[in-house]
């Protein structure tokens, strides 16, 4: 979406760095507090990560996150990104796992209690529903903490002890058993979790997937039940539509959110890159493109990723060291590759009926698989036999290819921001890697293959503008985690210098295509009363 | 500057150029370690040593002083944010005394920045501060460096130091003043002199390829021996800046990097060094939290205390009353001035009793051959420093 730059006021309450899905929800959140709200974003197009582009002639694919599931119901229903023209393509799509030699595990359909139909023991479904219903529970109980500023910890603040007490008692109110459960494998590691739990590797490899889905993390390492755990909360707290796909892809739901943004009086500026924020006697003055206009605000709202905000856009000059180094120190080196392929006909997955084809497909096949993959990555090598998850967007949405085409598109890991090789030399070969992976479980697909994109996190961080092509801005980790998200001194959307916020991914609750970061900040500034004099 | 073919880690002090000028003048062995050399503590009596310093003139070795080189198109921006004081306004060739803190505002360390020339600078520590000072490089085009082993540096403070380096061949260098820096020769070598020093008095700092080292002790103790000259250790230059008023890490205060409870550390503003810091130059590390101490006010201060009696009161609680109820600080450094004739002594004191005319209790230990003795002694909050005399700004200083 194109909006033509407006004649003008140069000054308004906030102006609001980046367009991905985050800046998008914080400007139309603010814009509907009644703010006077500008939008820069540095692309041609609204989006950020979260869009929609072609990559190769007549087929489009959502460039980043391929997977609605996080952002809440509330928040679409309070944007009304329908009445906007979001339309979904799918919606409660199903998880498959693909097996050697044809076989598949659909996850979801455990709970049916059809395991033996599965190929798993009876003993494994049982296991499984009892483990599905206790992560459920726990997932529930952390819900409470998405939803606002994390409290900020040894304040005599009120608020702040009110939501550690609330926090305490959520999980205080699981019982005494599963209390003990939840404290107890909080920061264990998934592997261990699922060796204690089941026996079949397959069921395992599907279910530990998701802890390092876009994380720098392999099963055995640790925290990795803390970040499924979040994954599962997360998903809770969006309410229970489950993976789905926008039509259109990730861009048509940006593309709703700035109309929403639009419509609540949100100004939206695109191809306006952002140079630099100025400062005026310790406090935020405005920002100055890098056409070198300058537009005055009273608050600045960055949902760029905390280094490119704090060490880029402001400068260390404005900051303490102390602080320059916990945000130089951020961890924030993307691990996932996302793999585009555009086909001639609909992909055949061995055992895979079309109704599968419509959610997602992993290739996870063990736990085992997938620390061997991520063994590779931390000697700064792409992984052999990568790890994926795959989605043919086109059998749910036919206007992203021309007729009879397909795309499908992956996110392949590991694949390391600083690759020893170096991406220039590598980038091929773990593209051979990825389509040597593929071919396994679908025989023949090279032979469909018309166009081809890898984006290495390298390709993320210039096509989106986010440091180390991390998808999250930053590793989701205890120490980077809730209140001391993105780093102690800014993990309430506030930051140290007076009128700049943060609401992008790198805050807390993190990435994924959620936009709980753009509404909190935009709480948090409607909160603290900031408005020009 | 270890030539020592033996394994670093069986002599794990260094020694600086001047070692064995300073080995043969030592009189008692009494050698202590500095920032990893080993240095002299006392060559004979500390008094002895002491009264050099006010009253003729003493070699001091700087050597282990930390020195680091900052230089880049940055090196003003970076220093201003690293400092306190405003760095843009010191000119070529000048020193100045600056602090840096945390982000809480806490000394982290003081020390000196010498600007020499144009673009470059050199910043002179008594601890080592490489970590701070890249952490604080990030994002400045700065190079840091350090060059401590590069330099060797003497101390030569006194009434007749002046007169001991004109006669020693430096010709003009009664012209510098205060806190600048001047460039000479002694021969074949180059000596860069700045009027800078630890005692209070007149006097310079000395600095030079260490290849020269013993020549030039040689020539300073040679041009000094009818102006008393003396090599004098750690303690005496203790005595000494504890008259001028000027604290030592480790003694006054605890470098905010390295303690451990809270409420240990020290703002410039609790330490009276309000003057250094400069809150309209633009940010700097600190600034925040400084402003707003300054804004509520310090809980604590360093002051000076002049206490009744001639006992020093070494490390004594302070207190309100003479009863000893209610405690309201402690000593840090004490020690009767011989020069000033009074019982002197740096403390934190807490607020509001750090107000300069305040009247505190000193609670005083005094062994006396075995059996301690406790006293209560009345002490005045007194400005500080205790000791400056005319002379130390004086340019062109007496002539001796």
């Amino acid at each position: 979406m194109s909006v033509a730059a407006p004649a003008a006021p140069s000054r308004y309450d906030c102006v609001v760095i980046g367009g991905g899905h985050n800046g998008l929800v914080c400007a139309a959140t603010l814009a509907r507090g009644g703010r006077s709200v500008l939008l820069l974003e540095a692309a041609a197009q609204v989006g950020g990560a979260a869009l929609t582009r072609e990559f190769a002639p007549g087929f489009r694919v959502s460039a980043g996150a391929h997977l609605l599931h996080l952002m809440p119901a509330d928040l679409l229903r309070d944007l009304r990104v329908e009445s906007h023209g979001l339309e979904w393509a799918a919606r409660g799509m199903s998880t498959t796992a693909l097996l050697p030699g044809g076989a598949r595990l659909v996850v979801g359909e455990l709970e049916l209690g059809d395991g033996a139909l599965q190929g798993l023991s009876t003993k494994d479904a049982q296991a499984y529903s009892a483990y599905a219903a206790r992560m459920r529970r726990f997932a529930a109980a952390l819900v409470p903490m998405f939803s606002r500023v994390p409290p900020r910890l040894g304040t005599t603040d009120w608020s702040d002890r009110l939501a550690m007490l609330k926090l305490g008692w959520q999980i205080r109110r699981l019982g005494k058993r599963d209390m003990r459960e939840l404290l107890r494998i909080g920061g264990m590691n998934v592997y261990d979790l699922l060796e204690e739990n089941f026996d079949s590797a397959a069921l395992k490899g599907a279910l530990g997937f998701d802890a390092v889905l876009g994380a720098n993390f392999g099963p055995r390492s640790p925290g990795t039940v803390l970040t499924l755990l979040y994954r599962l909360a997360a998903e809770s707290a969006a309410g229970a539509a489950g993976l789905s796909q926008p039509k259109g892809g990730m861009g048509a739901l940006c593309n709703a959110l700035a109309k929403a943004a639009s419509a609540a009086g949100a100004v939206i500026r695109t191809a306006a890159p952002v140079a630099r924020i100025s400062v005026e006697g310790d406090r935020i003055a405005g920002v100055v493109l890098e056409s070198g206009e300058s537009i005055a605000a009273h608050t600045v709202i960055s949902s760029a990723d905390p280094k490119t905000t704090f060490l880029r856009l402001l400068g260390a000059r404005y900051l303490d060291t102390g602080f320059v180094r916990r945000v130089d120190h951020i961890r924030s080196r993307g691990l996932a590759a996302k793999l585009h392929l555009a086909l001639n006909r609909l992909p055949a997955f061995a055992g895979v009926g079309e109704a599968n084809l419509r959610g997602r497909l992993l290739i996870a096949p063990s736990l085992q698989h997938i620390e061997h993959a991520y063994n590779h990555a931390k000697y700064g090598e792409f992984s052999a036999a990568p790890v994926m998850e795959i989605t043919v967007p086109t059998v749910n949405d036919a206007t992203l290819a021309p007729a009879g085409g397909h795309v499908l598109s992956a996110i392949v890991q590991y694949a390391p921001y600083t690759l020893k090789a170096g991406w220039q030399a590598g980038k091929q070969a773990f593209m051979d890697a990825a389509l040597d992976t593929l071919e396994q479980f679908s025989h023949g697909l090279r032979g469909s293959i018309v166009g081809a994109e890898l984006l290495t996190p390298d390709d993320m961080e210039r096509e989106f503008r986010m440091s180390g092509g991390h998808w999250h801005h930053g590793d989701l980790a205890f120490d980077q985690f809730l209140m001391v998200r993105p780093v102690p001194g800014a993990a309430q959307y506030r930051t140290p210098v007076d009128g700049l916020f943060l609401c992008g991914a790198g805050c807390h609750p993190g990435g994924g295509v959620m936009g709980v970061a753009g509404r909190n900040a935009a709480q948090q500034v409607l909160t603290m009363g900031m408005k020009s004099p | 500057m270890t030539d020592s073919p033996a394994p670093h880690y069986k002599q794990p002090l260094l020694k600086t150029p001047f070692h064995e000028r300073a080995r043969a003048l030592s009189q008692i062995d009494s050698f202590i370690p500095w920032a990893g050399y080993t240095t002299v503590d006392v060559f004979t009596t500390m008094e002895q040593e002491y009264f050099a310093v006010r009253n003729a003139t003493t070699l001091y070795d700087l050597t282990p002083m930390v020195k680091y080189r900052v230089s880049g198109p940055d090196a003003v921006p970076y220093l201003n944010r690293l400092v306190t004081r405003d760095v843009a306004k010191l000119k070529p060739d000048r020193v100045a005394y600056v602090v840096w803190c945390n982000d809480a505002g806490h000394l982290i360390d003081d020390g000196t920045i010498f600007r020499l020339g144009a673009g470059e600078y050199r910043i002179c520590t008594a601890e080592r501060q490489i970590d701070w000072l890249l952490d604080s490089a990030i994002g400045f085009d700065v190079q840091i460096g350090e060059v401590t082993e590069q330099i060797a540096a003497l101390a030569v403070q006194g009434p007749t130091s002046c007169a001991m380096l004109k006669a020693a061949g430096l010709r003009g260098i009664e012209l510098l003043k205060p806190f600048e820096i001047g460039y000479f020769s002694l021969g074949e070598h180059r000596l860069t002199l700045s009027r800078t020093g630890f005692t209070g008095d007149l006097g310079y700092e000395v600095w030079m390829d260490p290849a020269a080292a013993e020549t030039i002790w040689d020539i300073l103790m040679a041009a000094g021996r009818s102006r008393g000259i003396r090599a004098i250790g750690s303690q005496a230059l203790n005595m000494a800046r504890i008259e001028a008023g000027f604290i030592m890490p480790n003694v006054d205060f605890v470098s905010a990097e390295h303690t451990i409870r809270t409420g240990r550390d020290r703002s410039p503003l609790e330490l009276g060094l309000g003057w250094l810091v400069d809150f309209n130059k633009g940010h700097f590390t600190g600034r925040r939290a400084l402003l707003t101490e300054k804004k509520q006010g310090s809980r604590r201060q360093l002051v000076g205390l002049d206490i009744a009696g001639n006992k020093p009161a070494h490390n004594a609680l302070i207190y309100t009353d003479d009863g000893g109820k209610r405690e309201i600080g402690s000593v840090t450094s004490a020690m009767w001035s011989p020069t000033c004739k009074r019982n002197i002594a740096l403390a934190i004191v807490d607020a509001p009793h750090f107000q300069v005319g305040s009247t505190v209790w000193a609670e005083i230990y005094l062994n006396r051959e075995l059996v301690w003795e406790r006293r209560m002694s009345r002490a005045q909050v007194v400005e500080r420093p205790f000791f400056v005399p005319e002379r130390r700004r004086a340019t062109p200083p007496a002539e001796f």
